[in-house]
């Protein structure tokens, strides 16, 4: 089941094409990554999604159906550029933003008390945000964006600004609210922790879906099937140059590594029979690409035509 | 809806509990009540001081034509200047008026010295009385008998009366009604702009500290500009109701607390007045000019000015507040919005600068013309409508305010929508009219 679904969307500025024909399905119940350099088009891509701008072109659907106006009070969205009303006391503030989602304001109050002690920020209700340190104020904003309990919550750059103490609690809420039934859309530029949260991922450059999909399944279309081998004693290694080829070698202490690529459909037990035959093998591990490199192979691929 | 309320409601609690708020709210009334008590008080205060003048006359033709007033007395003395000066000025502390023998047929030249201020009263008395004796003197020296000329003078009294539809007759006075209007035109003008700057400061603090994607993925563009619009043209009408409850209340603590036993503050006007009709020497027309303004204030219908003043306030507020609000979101910082806010502000100042010529010609198709157009009829008719104006002038210009701030707000909501998100960019005038015609 999706739980979002973006249909050929294209956005056009006045003078330049923010998303061009972009398409992305999030399952529900799934972290999804929507990744890309800056001025791709994410958060515009984003913007639509929360009906704060209009598509020109194409369709959204959420759970399946059209998206309508009324949707804003089932999304939660955590925009990149945040902020709060600098005079105004914390609390209220939390209270107002719940209600604007269509909270009633003793329900609002009796939820965020609640975040309030988890995170253990109680005595900051009467504070005036000004106040407030930025990591202090993102956490209040961060409670605003969940506390109504939407299906679809969107992150944009949710880490940044935050120490790396507060970066895992908020990584521990987002795969809590996700295991409790929430979908999760995020966009960042941290690469790590994609590989450590996401489901699925979109890499958008130029404003065009350039790679999507399953992490794992990316990860795999993108290795190189090289495999990194130690081994005593320190000699050569004969290998079928057909089968193999030996990418490089070096001595680590007393112990050596070579690495192999296989050709040609080898099985990594072929490698395996061939070696343990001439030497002794004390590690053997695939080498897989990061989502770090594939991003920056895929966004050097395409070619910069236009910028924001 | 119920949204656009929780903004109204937000917009107008944070700026109804401001400090700046309870201040204003006080002390307008204050400074409004003050303004109509000190004149007054100070009247009386500075009249109260008695006056004594000695009068050195040298021609011998004027002393005995001065009469004691009511703070005013006057005596002779016969040596001669240094004398006088001595004992009056510096031993009695009194004054001194001094007369001095000329060569002229008929003496006009007098001195008045004091330790300090003479007073207007004091000097405009003495040369009346000067006045109409030499023009005494040389009426007889012309064979003309003064009391002819006395008998023969008249006091035309000319009350205009508006007759209005009906028949029904009003008393008019052209001075209050021109008081009233170009205050109610300047108290239009002071509110839309203090208003109006507000929805402009509310609206590039939501901008600059970036709380506006937050609010916008909860409510579209439009609600945000208009419950911020709502809910500031709501304080402006609470302070203006404070204001006028508060003034009355001020007003009444004073003439009841202050002026306990003495005659209050208004008998004190008229008979400030007074004093200086009877200096000129003739009975004026009108004995007390208070129960003439006051039968005047009366004729004028102040539901429709309350009425209307609420309206235009109203009007122009949303008028104007909507250009505000559109230049709040389409500038990044508060140097940019110069620029702006002058080419907004001109129509506003015009019709302030040109209430003296509305005034003198209330019907003048000027005047008209002005008091049609969106921009300046706020004020422009606030100044007419104490001088009579047909009522379906006034509800033509009611129809096209409204008319205008529909468009206006129109318009400003698709600047206001494309401008809010958008950082960085350099706006100007080619700019927002993209933003105008672009499709959403």
């Amino acid at each position: 089941m999706l739980a979002l679904e973006a249909i050929n969307v294209s956005k056009t500025y006045i003078n330049h094409k923010a998303l061009n024909n972009v398409s992305i399905e999030v399952d529900e119940k799934s972290i999804f990554g929507l990744l890309g350099p800056n001025g791709a088009g994410k958060t515009t891509l984003i913007r639509i999604i929360n009906q704060i701008s209009v598509m020109d072109e194409g369709k959204i659907l959420l759970n399946g159906k059209p998206i309508k106006p009324s949707d804003t009070t089932s999304i939660g969205y955590l925009p990149e550029e945040r902020g709060l009303y600098k005079k105004m006391k914390v609390g209220e503030q939390a209270v107002y933003l719940a209600q604007l989602k269509g909270i009633s304001k003793r329900d609002a109050i009796r939820e965020l008390k609640k975040w309030f002690e988890k995170f253990e920020i109680g005595s900051w209700w009467n504070k005036k945000v000004e106040e407030l340190s930025k990591g202090m104020q993102q956490k209040v904003q961060f409670i605003a964006t969940v506390m109504h309990k939407p299906k679809l919550l969107i992150f944009d750059e949710p880490f940044s600004g935050f120490d790396p103490i507060n970066v895992n609690i908020l990584k521990q809420e987002i795969l809590k609210l996700r295991d409790e039934g929430a979908t999760v859309i995020f966009s960042t530029h941290n690469m790590a922790s994609v590989e450590e949260l996401c489901d699925n991922i979109a890499l958008i450059n130029n404003s065009k879906v350039i790679l999507s999909g399953g992490v794992d399944e990316i990860i795999n279309r993108y290795k190189p099937n090289i495999f990194k081998v130690n081994y005593l004693p320190h000699k050569p290694i004969e290998l079928r140059t057909e089968l193999f080829e030996l990418v490089s070698e070096e001595q680590n202490g007393n112990l050596h590594s070579s690495k192999i690529r296989l050709l040609n459909g080898t099985k990594p037990n072929d490698l395996l029979t061939t070696l343990t035959s001439q030497v002794e093998v004390h590690g053997f591990n695939e080498i897989l690409p990061s989502i770090n490199d594939i991003f920056i192979q895929e966004v050097n691929q395409t070619p910069n035509s236009s910028n924001e | 809806m119920n949204k656009i309320f929780l903004i109204i409601q937000r917009e107008y609690i944070i700026r109804v509990k401001k400090k700046s708020f309870i201040i204003m709210t006080i002390l307008g009334p204050v400074l409004m009540a003050a303004l109509m008590i000190l004149p007054a008080f100070l009247a009386d205060w500075s009249e109260a001081t008695h006056k004594n003048i000695a009068v050195l006359d040298e021609t011998g033709w004027y002393y005995e034509k001065f009469k004691d007033q009511d703070n005013i007395s006057f005596y002779h003395v016969h040596n001669d200047l240094e004398t006088d000066k001595e004992k009056a000025l510096y031993e009695k502390g009194h004054l001194l008026l001094y007369i001095p023998r000329t060569e002229l047929s008929i003496p006009v030249y007098a001195e008045l010295f004091s330790n300090g201020q003479s007073g207007l009263n004091l000097t405009t008395y003495i040369k009346s009385v000067m006045k109409r004796e030499a023009e005494n003197k040389k009426l007889l020296a012309s064979g003309i008998d003064p009391e002819l000329i006395k008998s023969s003078k008249v006091k035309i009294k000319l009350s205009t009366i508006r007759v209005e539809e009906g028949g029904i007759e009003k008393k008019s006075n052209t001075e209050v009604e021109v008081g009233l209007g170009i205050f109610a035109g300047l108290m239009i003008y002071f509110f839309i702009f203090m208003f109006g700057v507000q929805v402009l400061k509310g609206v590039m603090e939501e901008k600059q500290n970036r709380i506006v994607e937050i609010i916008l993925a909860s409510v579209k563009p439009f609600q945000l500009m208009m419950g911020k619009i709502v809910g500031i043209a709501m304080v402006g009408l609470t302070q203006f109701l404070l204001w006028i409850i508060l003034t009355g209340v001020f007003l009444l603590a004073f003439q009841s607390g202050i002026f306990g036993g003495s005659p209050d503050a208004l008998d004190m006007m008229s008979s400030q007045s007074q004093i200086s009709s009877m200096a000129v020497g003739e009975g004026a027309g009108i004995n007390d000019p208070f129960a003439m303004a006051t039968e005047i204030i009366s004729g004028i219908n102040f539901k429709i000015m309350i009425f209307s003043f609420l309206f235009y306030f109203l009007g122009g507020y949303l008028l104007y507040s909507s250009f505000f609000a559109a230049i709040g979101g389409a500038v990044d910082q508060d140097a940019d919005t110069q620029q702006f806010m002058l080419p907004v502000s001109i129509p506003l100042i015009f019709s302030v600068a040109m209430s003296g010529v509305i005034v003198n010609q209330p019907d003048s198709s000027m005047s008209f013309w002005l008091s049609m157009i969106p921009f300046t009829s706020p004020i422009t008719m606030m100044i007419r409508i104490p001088f009579g104006v047909p009522v379906w002038e006034i509800a033509l210009s009611m129809g096209l305010l409204v008319l205008g701030f529909l468009v206006s707000t129109w318009m400003a909501g698709k600047i206001y929508r494309t401008g809010i998100l958008m950082y960085g960019q350099k706006v100007n005038y080619a700019i927002m009219w993209k933003w105008l015609r672009y499709r959403h």
